[in-house]
């Protein structure tokens, strides 16, 4: 079998897709939590619907909460098994959530990137290649959270990977464009953060009032856009963002 | 308020340090990044809402460490149950864990906490706020919930249903004193293991669950930061999966975090279990310098303490008072 399903607390079971310490980032894992997902909302919207209260996808991950005044782990265990052997069995790919491709403009400059220059040094790189980079890769969403509309994105080209820094900013402006590692994310609200800033993007990732609330899903593709300071401040983005 | 006209409720004369509209807790959104909310002693939220006469999950008011005063615009009636935080109606000194009826104009009024850190208020028929993704819990990190994504602020006029329109005056209750839940400064934690337990040898398992901790000057409602003997992990970090409520997180540093409602929904450090809801509810009553101890229990005992409590919170009778 191609998964193992764990405890995580007296209320909730996780299914991972990969091997235990194995921190290996994989598009094919995704697919396969995707795929976990959508079968299980699928049956949550019949059998379990009392049973099941909500599913937290990730990278090859998928935590199962259940409710425990109608179930309990046993139960809710054995459905995830049957439904996972289905998924295992299925030749044909169970038709996934139709993967949109969503482009998102970001405007890359020192003003609006202050670590695109540590980026290109490090790399030996010039910062019009690193943006160059950044453009070049289609990402998939691996997962959502960490705060609403907060998309990891990955991987980025190696060259351009970048550590947290060591010290993070007080405050991250809402449409940062930014590097960890070899994620990649825009961050859909002002708020703390370590990554490394290379542009912004006008673009809103969370909307409370919108239907639906974020541009992506986890599953996703996404493409970035270079676009001029004027386009930027035409297309609704703010400039006047402090990064501390 | 848009139809302010229409609008009666409290009014908030001070808010105090953290004052939150919460329910039971937002679910099925963790797939944009919403995390649950809700209340972190949720024993004590449902008896304030029985005390009222309300379903158990109805909007209510969570205060930690102290210091709201609200006027009444409406006749209705309420009750505080929790930590030991004085509460005054128009100055007179009155007991937690009881209903009163109030009229409009009363002053109600609570001081800061003796013992323990948070408390409910809740009214009759619950306050009426509109929900946000499924639920009124405010969760101020994330701006979502509430009236307007934070706490109570000074001016804020929380809607509720009028005695004088339902005419549903109904009796005031008390839980008997020799039930009220106590709050102490020591407290176990059933933990049941999880996660990547695995990676925690043995030894490091048992220090973990033989050692006292202390909580840290570090402790809200996302979590609670402890300290004492360090716990290693055989891995530094996993890929980011998702955080269950009490799961029990191993930074770097090897003193443990207790992950609460307002928790992130995902994250990448090992975890080596996840703390029982009974026991989360009586964590977040501590504060700084609050002394803890890790149990391990099996997801059976988890289970049956959870429905134990359940049965005993369901077959408890209250006492009509007036």
């Amino acid at each position: 079998m191609s998964h193992n399903i764990h405890i995580a607390g007296e209320n909730a079971l996780i299914i991972y897709f990969s091997k235990p310490g194995d921190g290996h980032v994989s598009a094919n894992l995704s697919a396969k939590v995707q795929q976990a997902e959508q079968l299980i909302r699928k049956a949550m919207e019949q059998e379990l619907a009392q049973d099941i209260i909500d599913l937290v996808p990730s990278y090859a991950s998928l935590m199962v909460m259940f409710n425990m005044m109608t179930t309990d782990h046993h139960l809710i265990k054995n459905k995830l098994r049957t439904l996972l052997q289905q998924m295992h069995n299925s030749k044909e790919q169970v038709a996934t959530h139709q993967a949109n491709l969503v482009e998102l403009p970001v405007y890359y400059s020192h003003e609006s990137g202050p670590d695109l220059s540590v980026i290109a040094q490090r790399a030996q790189l010039t910062v019009e290649q690193v943006i160059e980079l950044h453009q070049a890769q289609e990402y998939r969403v691996y997962a959502i959270g960490f705060a609403p509309g907060f998309a990891y994105l990955g991987e980025v080209d190696e060259r351009i990977a970048a550590p947290r820094l060591s010290t993070p900013r007080m405050k991250v402006p809402k449409g940062a464009v930014a590097i960890a590692d070899r994620q990649t994310a825009v961050y859909p609200s002002v708020s703390p953060g370590g990554w490394n800033i290379i542009g912004l993007c006008p673009i809103d990732m969370f909307d409370a009032k919108a239907n639906p609330t974020m541009p992506v899903a986890v599953g996703d593709r996404v493409k970035f856009k270079a676009i001029s300071k004027d386009e930027y401040i035409a297309l609704g983005g703010a400039l006047e963002v402090s990064y501390e | 308020m848009s139809n302010s006209s229409l609008t009666q409720g409290f009014l908030v004369k001070q808010a105090g340090m953290l004052s939150l509209i919460q329910d039971a807790g937002r679910f099925g959104a963790f797939n944009i990044g919403l995390t649950n909310g809700g209340p972190i002693d949720l024993l004590a939220f449902q008896w304030a809402n029985r005390l009222c006469h309300n379903t158990v999950n109805a909007t209510a008011i969570e205060i930690s460490l102290g210091g709201l005063t609200l006027t009444a615009q409406v006749d209705t009636s309420l009750a505080v149950t929790g930590a030991n935080m004085p509460l005054t109606i128009n100055g007179e000194i009155k007991a937690l864990w009881r209903s009163y009826h109030v009229k409009a104009g009363d002053v109600i009024a609570l001081g800061f906490a003796t013992q323990g850190v948070r408390c409910y208020l809740a009214v009759a028929g619950g306050f009426n706020i509109t929900p946000s993704f499924g639920s009124t819990a405010t969760v101020c990190r994330e701006g979502v919930g509430g009236l307007h994504g934070g706490k109570l602020l000074a001016g804020d006029m929380l809607a509720c249903a009028s005695n004088n329109i339902n005419s549903n005056k109904k009796q005031n209750l008390l839980l008997v004193e020799k039930l009220i839940p106590t709050y102490t400064d020591e407290i176990i934690l059933h933990t049941v293991p999880s996660y990547q337990q695995q990676h925690f040898s043995s030894q490091q398992q048992r220090l973990f669950f033989s050692n006292e901790y202390t909580v840290s000057k570090s402790f809200d409602r996302m979590g609670y930061r402890l300290e004492g003997q360090a716990i290693a992990c055989d891995i530094k970090g996993i890929l980011s999966e998702g955080i269950c409520h009490g799961a029990v997180q191993i930074p770097a540093d090897g003193q443990p975090i207790v992950l609460l409602n307002d928790r992130q929904t995902i994250g990448g450090y090992p975890k080596i279990g996840a703390v029982s809801s009974i026991d989360t509810a009586k964590l977040g009553q501590l504060n700084q310098g609050g002394k803890v101890r890790f149990e391990p229990i099996s997801m059976e005992q988890a289970h049956n303490l959870f429905h134990l409590n359940l049965s005993r919170f369901n077959r408890t009778e209250l006492v009509v008072c007036d």
